[in-house]
């Protein structure tokens, strides 16, 4: 919403500057944003009375104009304007004013009559867009006066943002009501009059849901004059409240709601069918709204309703059919109260959103409702005649919305605030905000004023009062360590080692969308329907993750694509897996590595990264936790990766994650000319931390035998070791593998592995013989296992 | 030669040490070694002689054989000295290296400067007594929205558009539910911060449909807003290094109240009013507030025993701020360029 300063301090007289102003609304929180000056009209410009106004002798759509500038003599001014008219009081430049379009005011002869300045429209000021006629301005502007100060352009506009508890200030009334209770200045309300019936012409309203409109002001009013034009002052004000200018009925129905909070609505009286029934839709019945659209409703949205049918969405927009037109001489206005809670989400589920629905659903004053119908038929019969008829109020009291009593206590106060307040101060600040406080002897019996939806309990008061006083005035108290607090078990490997072991082993950390395009993971994991959004941002962003890998892969891409070549990223995140019903979320960490394995460097050969590589960095990721020997990478098959390089990672029996060489042809279709390798593990399978114990050092020799055996290429290395590790039993130490050897000596179908046994007792030293037999072992258990032989 | 015949001791060795003198190296060097001390080397052979010589020789003879030799090592030794470190010098000379190429491998990666930020916020936070909880983040109606008092159709659910999979699943606009539930399994005294991804459908320049926040639960028989106002000045003041102005302003949430939105005078103008804080001289950068009772309500825990403060704050806000970062969209854009700039 936005407030004009002036208007504002009409109704609060105080005296703090527009910025002490701005800050008090702020830290009482109506937080002011931008303020900005009301606009500028040019110099030069005068309020001017048109003293008579004669055809002019050679043009037919001109007249001729004596206008009294309030100088000795009138101006002779040619004019076009069709509302040109003697005795109206206009904006007029003078010779020597230069207008917004960069117009220069000179003495002019228009068809051989000399005219000495221009009268002015409000687009011609650069006011407004309308250039229907010249400006309108009150009969009781002074003669002569500058109108930039005759028109209060000396104002500034305070945007307030407002939050959705404190719809009670979407008004200049409460606006002003929280900045008197705030500075202490008094409210000077405009007088607001009741203005009696000149006839019986009422409408009837019938509340068929009492409940969801407990009150319905209506007001028929006749012989209204079609032609009226919106006063300046009004137009002017709207404006600066960021709202157009529309007609009469309109404009007046907006100025009551900006000036006293209630959202009102303007029926063409002879549209109407019999009275007004405030009702639930109907299934299956429509409404054409004002701006054009035809919505259905159903039992869950109010309507209005006449005889004939629905005619307009209570409290958000009126209906096209009953719209007032430039026609209309008879009109009925409506006030009405209706429950926030059967407004609320309404204009949303339209894609609406109205300065009547924000009111509504945030609550209107409930005993507003008949002030504002009478203040609109004063400005409406002051401003384009016509005769009101009686008010009629539907009321169904049981559901007017009633303030109950609230206890505050003194010490309730203190355990929140964490100080005391004075007795004086609080029976100040809650009378202040209009609430009507009785105290007691360490208590207060607050009833709060009907228009604060927001106020309902104790810790609402609590609120109020160090809202008022200031958040400032609350001791500051320094933090307290609690005993209480646990820290990391040991057992648990902090995230932040983690990713700082990758960091170190040169991989930077990205951040990508849990949220990733079908298309893309579909290519990874074709045979699983991830979890899918119902309303995605885009149709690239529209199903959860499955996988670290396709967002790590976009991102190399993206980098790849910005020239870089060496490139190795990780992230750590959760993926979400399952159904919805059933669904799970497991953080991961992964990676991708693409480009060559080492910086490049002048004294070495740039080498392409490899499988081993990356294995090498997830085996670190192990031994971080102790737990590097006990994971072992078993041959597998993903969608994704490269068929021959392709692993499952294993703790133990469970796999907790892949690597591998990205499918070649999945990065081809990326037009990524190089290999890209990934992996990703489960995070809780990397954080799972041996707490060391210690194991007595031998003291005895160890004894290593190197061993090569010749095994057929189809078996996995692993297999050889596997099979030596087991068969070597408790007195193998360290087992090495340091060549696998393929060429001369060893045929083309079979490869030579080659490792080192290290045997080693805590008790004693190895007998040869012992030794011997533990080679032996090993040696018929990997040919058993593997098939492999002995070099020779 | 002088005077000394060539074949007395006293002559091999001026002879030897004339020689060993001029040697040219240490090869050298050692041939003459051999050639005057060796098995067969000239003093050896002349010491062989004595047996020729008379008895009363004999003594003599020896003495002059043995300070030849001494001479001789001596010698020598001068002139391995002198050798080596000539030869050293060579060595060295030859293995001279130009320092000022690149060494290897020295690169490293580095952590994105969110999860920079979310670790010092942790950090800050557990050095005050508080624990890191975590929630899942496609979460329920309930403990998004109304277990924090948001009940269907308020208007707060306006503030936040949310991404739904189906009427009751969502993934989370705040890290709040993690409260809920922390409060669900545990008992106060409670001290939480709970950083984590969060969801909003909003893209623009200063949106992103998801980001990061952090959540702050402490409830105990005793907290007021004081505590509230007095770890949330001390995190400020830690977190950006400097003796900054912190203000609470009234707002609004639904889960808190009193409520209060954290303004820091600007860290880039010092609250003399710049672009960044829209000449404001303030920067807002959290909303924190004392727990509603509604949210005691909703998961038991009694208001009358206790009190407490709750606190949410945008990672990638104070990350902005901190590093002087002018633009959300870096943050997943995941360009090399922009996170090499953070070590």
């Amino acid at each position: 919403m936005i407030i004009s300063e002036a208007w504002l301090r009409e109704w609060v007289p105080t005296r703090l500057d527009t910025q002490a102003l701005a800050h008090k609304l702020t830290m009482a929180g109506l937080e002011i944003g931008t303020i900005e000056g009301a606009g500028e009209v040019p110099a030069k410009v005068v309020v001017g009375k048109i003293a008579s106004c004669e055809p002019h002798p050679r043009a037919d759509r001109l007249q001729v104009c004596e206008v009294d500038v309030g100088r000795t003599r009138p101006l002779k001014i040619v004019c076009g304007a069709p509302n040109a008219r003697t005795g109206l009081k206009t904006a007029v430049a003078l010779i020597g004013a230069t207008l917004p379009g960069g117009m220069k005011i000179e003495k002019t002869r228009i068809r051989d009559v000399v005219s000495s300045g221009m009268l002015c429209s409000a687009k011609e000021l650069g006011l407004s867009e309308d250039s229907s006629g010249i400006i309108e301005l009150d009969s009781r502007a002074k003669r002569g006066q500058d109108f930039s100060e005759h028109f209060g352009m000396d104002d500034q506009l305070m945007e307030l943002d407002l939050t959705p508890n404190r719809g009670d200030c979407l008004s200049m009334e409460g606006v002003a009501r929280e900045l008197s209770a705030l500075t202490g200045a008094k409210l000077r309300m405009p007088e607001l009059v009741t203005v009696k019936p000149g006839n019986k012409s009422a409408i009837k309203v019938k509340l068929v849901a009492p409940k969801d409109c407990p009150r319905y002001v209506g007001r028929v009013i006749e012989g209204v004059d079609p032609t009226a034009t919106t006063p300046a002052w009004m137009v002017e004000r709207l404006r600066r409240a960021g709202v157009r200018s529309i007609s009469v009925a309109v404009d007046i129905t907006n100025y009551v709601m900006l000036e006293l909070g209630q959202p009102m609505h303007a029926f063409d009286r002879d549209k109407l069918t019999g009275g007004i029934h405030v009702r639930r839709g109907n299934k299956g019945e429509k409404v054409k709204l004002l701006d054009g659209s035809t919505v259905g409703v159903d039992e869950e949205v109010l309507v209005i309703a006449d005889d004939g049918g629905a005619i307009a969405l209570a409290g958000i927009m009126g209906g096209d059919s009953t719209a007032i037109s430039d026609a209309t001489t008879s009109i009925v206005l409506e006030s009405a109260f209706f429950t926030p809670a059967v407004i609320a989400g309404r204009a949303r589920r339209y894609g609406m959103h109205t300065d009547a629905s924000h009111r509504f659903e945030r609550g209107v004053n409930p005993l507003e409702q008949v002030r504002a119908i009478h203040r609109a038929t004063e400005l409406l019969t002051s401003i384009a005649g016509g005769v009101p008829g009686p008010v009629t109020e539907a009321v169904s009291k049981r559901h007017v919305p009633a303030k109950s009593d609230i206890t505050l206590r003194g010490d309730r106060l203190v355990r929140m605030l964490g100080r005391e307040y004075k007795r004086e101060q609080v029976d100040k600040i809650l009378t202040g905000l209009g609430m009507k406080v009785r105290s007691g002897r360490s208590s207060w019996r607050v009833v709060p004023p009907p228009w604060r939806f927001d106020v309902t309990g104790e810790h609402d008061l609590v609120e109020e009062v160090a809202r008022v006083s200031g958040y400032s005035e609350v001791p500051v108290r320094a933090p307290r360590v609690t005993a209480s607090s646990r820290i990391q078990p040991e057992s648990v490997l902090s995230e932040g080692q983690i990713l700082r072991l990758l960091v170190d082993r040169g991989y930077r950390e990205a951040i990508t969308y849990s949220f990733v395009d079908p298309d893309l993971q579909s290519k990874f994991f074709p045979n699983t329907k991830p979890i899918t959004l119902a309303n995605p941002i885009a149709s690239n962003m529209a199903v959860m993750r499955l996988s670290l890998l396709p967002g790590l892969l976009q991102a190399l891409v993206g980098n790849y694509n910005r020239q870089h070549r060496r490139i190795r990223m990780f992230e750590s995140g959760r993926v979400y897996e399952g159904s919805l019903k059933r669904r799970r979320e497991t953080a991961r960490i992964g990676g991708v590595l693409t480009g060559s394995a080492n910086q490049q460097q002048w004294s070495d050969e740039v080498r392409e990264v490899d499988f081993f590589d990356m294995k090498g960095d997830i085996e670190a990721l192990f031994e971080l936790s102790g737990q590097g020997a006990k994971i072992k990478f078993v041959p597998s098959e993903h969608e994704f990766f490269h068929p021959g390089q392709s692993a499952d990672i294993m703790l133990g029996r469970n796999v907790i994650g892949h690597a591998g060489q990205l499918h070649p042809s999945l990065i081809n279709d990326l037009d990524v000319e190089q290999r890209v390798f990934g992996f990703e593990v489960n995070l809780d399978a990397v954080q799972s931390l041996l707490v060391p114990k210690y194991a007595s050092v031998s003291r005895f020799p160890a004894t290593r035998r190197d061993l090569a055996v010749v095994i057929n290429e189809s078996i996995a290395v692993g297999e050889v070791l596997n099979a030596a590790e087991k068969a070597a039993g408790s007195l193998l130490s360290r087992l090495e593998l340091f060549d696998v050897y393929r060429g001369e000596g060893v045929d083309s179908e079979s490869k030579s592995v080659a490792f080192g046994l290290t045997l080693q007792d805590t008790s004693r030293t190895l007998k040869e013989a012992e030794v011997d037999a533990i080679v032996d072992k090993v040696l018929a258990a990997v040919e058993a296992q593997t098939g492999g032989k002995l070099r020779g | 030669m002088g005077n000394t015949p060539q074949n007395t001791p006293a002559g091999v060795a001026d002879s030897a040490t004339q020689e060993i003198t001029s040697a040219a190296d240490l090869d050298a060097l050692e041939a003459l070694r051999v050639k005057y001390l060796g098995k067969k080397g000239e003093l050896t052979e002349l010491l062989k002689t004595i047996g020729t010589l008379p008895a009363q020789e004999r003594g003599a003879f020896g003495q002059a054989v043995n300070q030849a030799k001494a001479t001789v090592q001596s010698a020598l030794e001068g002139r391995l000295e002198t050798l080596s470190s000539s030869a050293l010098e060579e060595s060295l000379a030859s293995d001279t290296i130009d320092v000022t190429l690149p060494g290897r491998d020295s690169d490293l990666g580095g952590l994105h400067p969110v999860t920079r930020s979310a670790e010092r916020i942790a950090d800050i936070f557990r050095r005050i007594g508080f624990e890191v909880a975590s929630g899942p983040e496609i979460e329920d109606d309930f403990h998004n929205f109304q277990a924090l008092n948001i009940p269907p159709d308020h208007p707060a659910r306006a503030m936040q558009d949310t991404f739904y999979f189906d009427e009751q699943v969502l993934l989370r606009t705040h890290t709040s539910p993690v409260q809920v539930r922390f409060m669900e399994e545990n008992e106060p005294p409670i001290n939480i911060i709970a950083p984590g991804r969060v969801y909003r459908v909003d893209s623009d320049v200063t949106h992103s449909p998801m980001f990061h926040q952090v959540e702050g639960l402490v409830v105990d028989t005793d907290i007021t807003f004081g505590d509230l106002k007095g770890v949330l000045t001390h995190f400020v003041q830690q977190f950006f290094e400097a003796d900054l102005d912190v203000r609470f302003r009234p707002s609004y949430f639904p889960f808190t109240e009193p409520s209060a939105e954290v303004d820091i005078s600007c860290v880039f103008c010092h609250g003399k009013g710049c672009r960044i804080c829209s000449h404001t001289g303030w920067l807002e950068i959290l909303g924190c507030g004392m727990v509603h009772p509604e949210v005691f309500n909703h998961v038991g825990v009694d208001n009358e025993k206790y009190t407490g403060y709750a606190f949410g704050m945008g990672i990638e806000r104070v990350t902005m701020l901190r590093y002087a970062v002018d633009d959300l969209r870096l943050f997943y854009e995941n360009d090399l360029a922009f996170l090499n700039q953070f070590r």
